[in-house]
Order: C-alpha cells, then sequence, then structure tokens
C-alpha cells in the first residue's frame, strides 16, 4: 500500500529519488488525517530547503500545519497544479498530488529517513497510541 | 484546582530557572532612573472634590463644536448624524467584547458583515477584513502583507504618504531587515511625483506605498505608477481618505493591490486621536495573507443563512507565530459607526459631502490666497486639504486665530523644516462660508 519507491519522514513528507533530484509530497495517512485541503503555500522554485525544517503550510477544512522538509537542497520546481487544485493532494498524495522537486546537497540525507515498512508501523504506532 | 495564579513557590521555582535570586534582580536590566519614576501625587481625595477638579480640567479643553476648526492632517472633523450614536450604544453592541464563541452573536457578526461589504464598495476590491487598529497600523499591516506575498523585504514610501504613518511603518519594520524607502516630495507638488516614485522601485520591491489624497492634499494620477509596479512585480498599496473617496476615482479601478483607510471620518468622533479603525482590503487572491478577522455569510443545516468567522487558519489562535499578525484588536464598535453612518449616506450622501469639502477647501484657498503675504503652494487638483505659506510663523498665528475662536491649520515645521512658514489647512462640510470668511478675516488681521 505505502510506496517501496521512497523513503518517509516523522513528519509524513515523503521522498523520492527521481534522476539525482528529489520529489517531495505528503502521504496518504497525512491527507486522510487533515481531511479535504483547501490551501497548500509551498517554497519557490531557487528557494533553499532545510531538512526537516518549515517548508510550507498545508491548510485544510478543520486544521492547518506546517510542512517540512524531507531534504536539504535547492528547489527547481512546485507543483502548481496542487496548488492551484489542492484537492489532488487528497486524491492523489504520491503522484499528482507531489508538492516540490529539491536539487539535494546530498542524497546521503534520506538514508535517515524510513522505509516504507518502517513508515507504516511509525503510524500504526501512532494510530494505537491516539 | 487553585486559581491563585503565582504562589511565591511558584515565584522562586521560575526565579531559580532563570538563575537570578529575587523579582528585584529579574528588573535590574531596565535602568534604575525608569524603573519606579516618583509619582508626585497629592494624598487621597473625595469624589466631590476630584469630580470638581476634573470638570476645572475638562473647561480648559477647547472642543471643535465650539470652534470654527480649519486642522485636518489625518483627523478630521465631520458631522456625525444621531442615529450613529444611537444605535452604536445600543447595549447589544456597546457592551459586547469579543465573543468566544462568536457564531453565537449573529447580529454582531451580520454588522460586520456589513462592514465588509460597505468597505469592499468604497474600495472597489473584492474582500475586506473586520477592520484593524487604525489607519496607520492598517498601513503597517499591509506593508508586511505585501513582503509575505512578494517574498521581497524591500519597500518604497511615496512622499505622498502622512510622515506619521511613516513612522509607524518604520518601528513595525524596525527589526524585521525590511530596507525601507522614503520617497519625497515638495508641498509645492501637491500630490506625488509619479516618474520620482516609479524611479525607486526596483526587482526587490515589494510593495510601493503612495497616498490619496496625499499628506498636503493633492490627487495624483496613478496609471504610470501601476505599471511600474507590474514591471518589477511589486505591489500597489494605497492609503485612501474614505470621505474623499464619494468623489474620487477608488484604489480598486487605480489597480491597488491592497488599499487601506483611516475610518475615523465615517461617523467616528475625533476623541483627542483614538480609538479610531482600521480599513482594509485586497484582491480575492491575497486574502490569505491579509490579517484580522473576516465574517463570511453560510447557511446552517436547515438552509438559513448565517453568518461565521472565515478562514481563520490565518489567525494567531491556530498558526500562533506564523499567523498574519499578532495584534488582537479589532475595532467592532467603530466599524459598526462607518457602517451606519455610511448606511444612511449611500453613495449619493457620501458624494455631497465629498463635493461640500472639497468646495469649502478650494473657496477658502481662492480667498486666502489673495491676501498679501500669504501664499497657496498646494496647485490643482487637491481635495479638502492645502499648504499656505504665511507672513508670521504658523504657531503665532494660531494663537491668534484660536482667541478669535477659530482652530487654524497643522504647522508644517515639525515634520517638515524646510516648511516652518506653512501651514496645511483643511475644510470640511462642516465649515460655513460664514466661518471661512471669518478665518480670511483674521489671517488678514494678524
Amino acid at each position: 500500500m505505502t510506496p517501496e519507491d521512497r523513503r518517509y519522514s516523522s513528519e509524513h513528507e515523503w521522498a523520492r529519488v527521481d534522476g539525482g533530484e528529489v520529489v517531495v509530497g505528503i502521504t496518504d495517512f497525512a491527507q486522510n488525517q487533515l481531511g479535504d485541503v483547501v490551501y497548500v503555500e509551498l517554497p519557490r522554485v531557487g528557494d533553499q530547503v532545510k531538512q526537516m525544517k518549515v517548508m510550507g503550510v498545508i491548510e485544510s477544512v478543520k486544521a492547518a500545519s506546517d510542512l517540512y522538509s524531507p531534504v536539504t537542497g535547492e528547489v527547481v520546481a512546485v507543483n502548481d497544479a496542487a496548488v492551484a487544485e489542492p484537492q489532488a493532494i487528497n486524491d492523489s498524495p504520491y503522484d499528482r498530488g507531489w508538492l516540490i522537486r529539491v536539487r539535494p546537497d546530498s542524497l546521503d540525507e534520506l538514508n535517515g529517513l524510513m522505509s516504507a515498512q518502517e513508515y507504516d508501523l511509525h503510524v500504526s504506532d501512532r494510530g494505537a497510541e491516539e | 484546582m487553585s486559581f491563585v495564579p503565582l504562589t511565591p513557590a511558584e515565584a522562586a521555582a521560575m526565579l531559580a530557572r532563570v538563575g537570578v535570586s529575587s523579582v528585584d534582580d529579574l528588573f535590574e536590566v531596565i535602568p534604575a532612573a525608569v524603573r519606579f519614576p516618583a509619582l508626585d501625587l497629592p494624598p487621597g481625595q473625595s469624589e466631590l472634590t476630584v469630580s470638581r477638579e476634573v470638570r476645572g480640567l475638562a473647561a480648559q479643553d477647547r472642543p471643535t463644536g465650539e470652534l470654527a476648526c480649519f486642522l485636518g492632517a489625518g483627523a478630521y472633523h465631520h458631522y456625525i448624524p444621531s442615529a450613529v450614536g444611537a444605535l452604536a450604544n445600543r447595549a447589544e453592541f456597546a457592551t459586547s467584547y469579543t465573543p468566544y464563541q462568536p457564531e453565537i452573536s449573529q447580529g454582531t457578526l451580520q454588522a460586520t458583515f456589513e462592514f465588509q461589504s460597505l468597505v469592499c464598495d468604497l474600495f472597489e476590491l473584492d474582500v475586506a477584513n473586520a477592520s484593524v487598529y487604525d489607519g496607520a497600523t492598517a498601513l503597517a499591516e499591509a506593508v508586511l502583507m505585501a513582503e509575505r506575498l512578494t517574498r521581497r523585504e524591500r519597500v518604497v514610501l511615496a512622499g505622498s504618504v502622512h510622515p506619521e504613518y511613516r513612522s509607524v511603518v518604520e518601528t513595525y519594520v524596525a527589526e524585521r531587515g525590511t530596507e525601507l524607502v522614503l520617497g519625497e516630495v515638495a508641498a509645492t507638488d501637491g500630490a506625488l511625483r509619479e516618474a520620482d516614485v516609479a524611479a525607486l522601485l526596483d526587482e526587490r520591491t515589494a510593495c510601493c506605498v503612495v497616498q490619496q489624497p496625499s499628506f498636503f492634499g493633492g490627487i495624483a494620477d496613478f496609471s504610470a505608477l501601476r505599471q511600474a509596479c507590474d514591471r518589477v512585480g511589486a505591489l500597489l498599496v494605497m492609503v485612501c481618505n474614505p470621505i474623499a473617496l464619494g468623489l474620487l476615482k477608488s484604489p480598486g479601478a487605480w489597480g491597488a493591490d491592497i488599499a487601506v483607510a483611516e475610518g475615523q471620518p465615517l461617523g467616528v468622533p475625533m476623541s483627542f486621536g483614538g480609538p479610531w479603525v482600521g480599513l482594509m482590503a485586497t484582491r480575492e487572491r491575497y486574502v490569505r495573507q491579509m490579517p484580522g478577522r473576516i465574517v463570511g455569510a453560510a447557511r446552517d443545516a436547515q438552509g438559513r443563512r448565517g453568518y461565521v468567522l472565515t478562514l481563520q487558519a490565518r489567525e494567531q489562535h491556530i498558526r500562533r507565530e506564523k499567523a498574519t499578525s499578532n495584534v488582537c484588536t479589532n475595532e467592532a464598535l467603530l466599524a459598526l459607526h462607518a457602517t451606519i453612518y455610511l448606511s444612511l449616506l449611500g453613495p449619493t450622501g457620501l458624494r455631497q459631502v465629498a463635493e461640500n469639502c472639497y468646495q469649502y477647501a478650494h473657496y477658502a484657498a481662492a480667498q486666502i490666497a489673495r491676501l498679501p503675504g500669504y501664499a497657496v503652494l498646494t496647485p490643482e487638483p487637491y481635495f479638502h486639504e492645502f499648504v499656505v505659506r504665511c507672513p508670521l510663523p504658523p504657531e503665532e498665528l494660531n494663537r491668534r486665530l484660536l482667541a478669535d475662536g477659530i482652530l487654524g491649520g497643522l504647522p508644517l515645521g515639525r515634520f517638515f523644516p524646510e516648511l516652518a512658514d506653512c501651514a496645511l489647512l483643511c475644510c470640511t462640510e462642516m465649515n460655513t462660508r460664514a466661518e471661512i470668511d471669518k478665518l480670511v478675516a483674521a489671517l488678514a488681521a494678524a
């Protein structure tokens, strides 16, 4: 269920390596917890993002949450379609609902993130606590 | 649960945590001279004695209602229809503080919704907030909003902007690293010279702030400046006089991205400078970066019309330090004054007030310009204020006028040393032709 071609942060962002760059989005669990996303504020192309630092804001009908970058580097693309129609983040969090594309300072950073299996466990622990 | 807010044990624990031994030590960083200033107060007096004393002090005041007032410069003497106070002072409105469950106060929310709608009509912009603290802080908030929207930190303030508004903006951005560029304007220009302001813009500029009418009363054309902003991706922010909008082209029509105004002229007493009310509106696509509360119209489960606070994720109770503003003050009661005022006047009434202001000011300026030793510096077109060069210091002139029951204009030297011999005069619908003739005669005799 959770795609195995990418890494996951404890803040529920995913990072997928694509041709030396990293595509970033939020997980299905995150979009499900948020509910209908109505607004997303992302960095701009050329901005620097830092791993586990705030890179933007996502707002749903019931909450507003910070977005944390899972990787350090320079933003090379932003998903304008998701900004214009945030529903894409709910409908297709792992694909059409991607958020930004980053040229990473080092791909090694991703080793510190979770695998799909570890993330599923992280989420089920979280579910158990709640 | 104990409701004692601070027990000695808790105080001791907190002091230990920050590493000081006593509360006095905590305040050691504040210079001793200002820490406990001596208040030279007489011993306690009876209510009667105090009331007599205070009445005596109040009697020294010279209220505008008893004078012929020609002072403006940001605070304006307008007629306030009695319905404004009669309705706004109803206990349902006057005694309510911010409702903590806002939707239970449908009357308050409806009044605020009407206020927002009127501000949108006046500015010809898409969305307005429920008001902010006053006109000057509305401008400061607009500047911060433009910085967020453009992610730029350079701000151009045209010379047409009220010097006190410029000071408030300077205070707001002082610790933020914003680069403030202050344009200059000569009183003889009246309004700003567009090309001079446009020359200050560059690709790092978040916004360009202009005021219409200018501090000196002048009316400008902003078409070229709007284009200059577009060329560098800067926003255009306009400070307006809401009464003047009865007559002048709206900020929305000029293409302004954010418009703000001091709402005091709309049925709010001058009250020694406040409390007043800040009006603020913008384009719909910028609404998420607008500060302040926003009331929206909605339908309840039974399909009935109702009002709600909307887009609250911008606000500090949700976004904390990342909120669009951490100023909590909304001026609901004074926004209600403005709402009632505008509802009573309507577009036709507002235009009549504006025309009267314009005509009286132009009549006064024409008479004063004929007096030997006086010169009107503000060129056409101007609204209801103009700069007059005087043959004697304006402060001295004002003392003589006051003896005749006339409140003179603002001496400009306090803001512009080169205009030390000039005063800014204002006329509103409150002035009569007889008052103006009396002013002109008094000036001639001074």
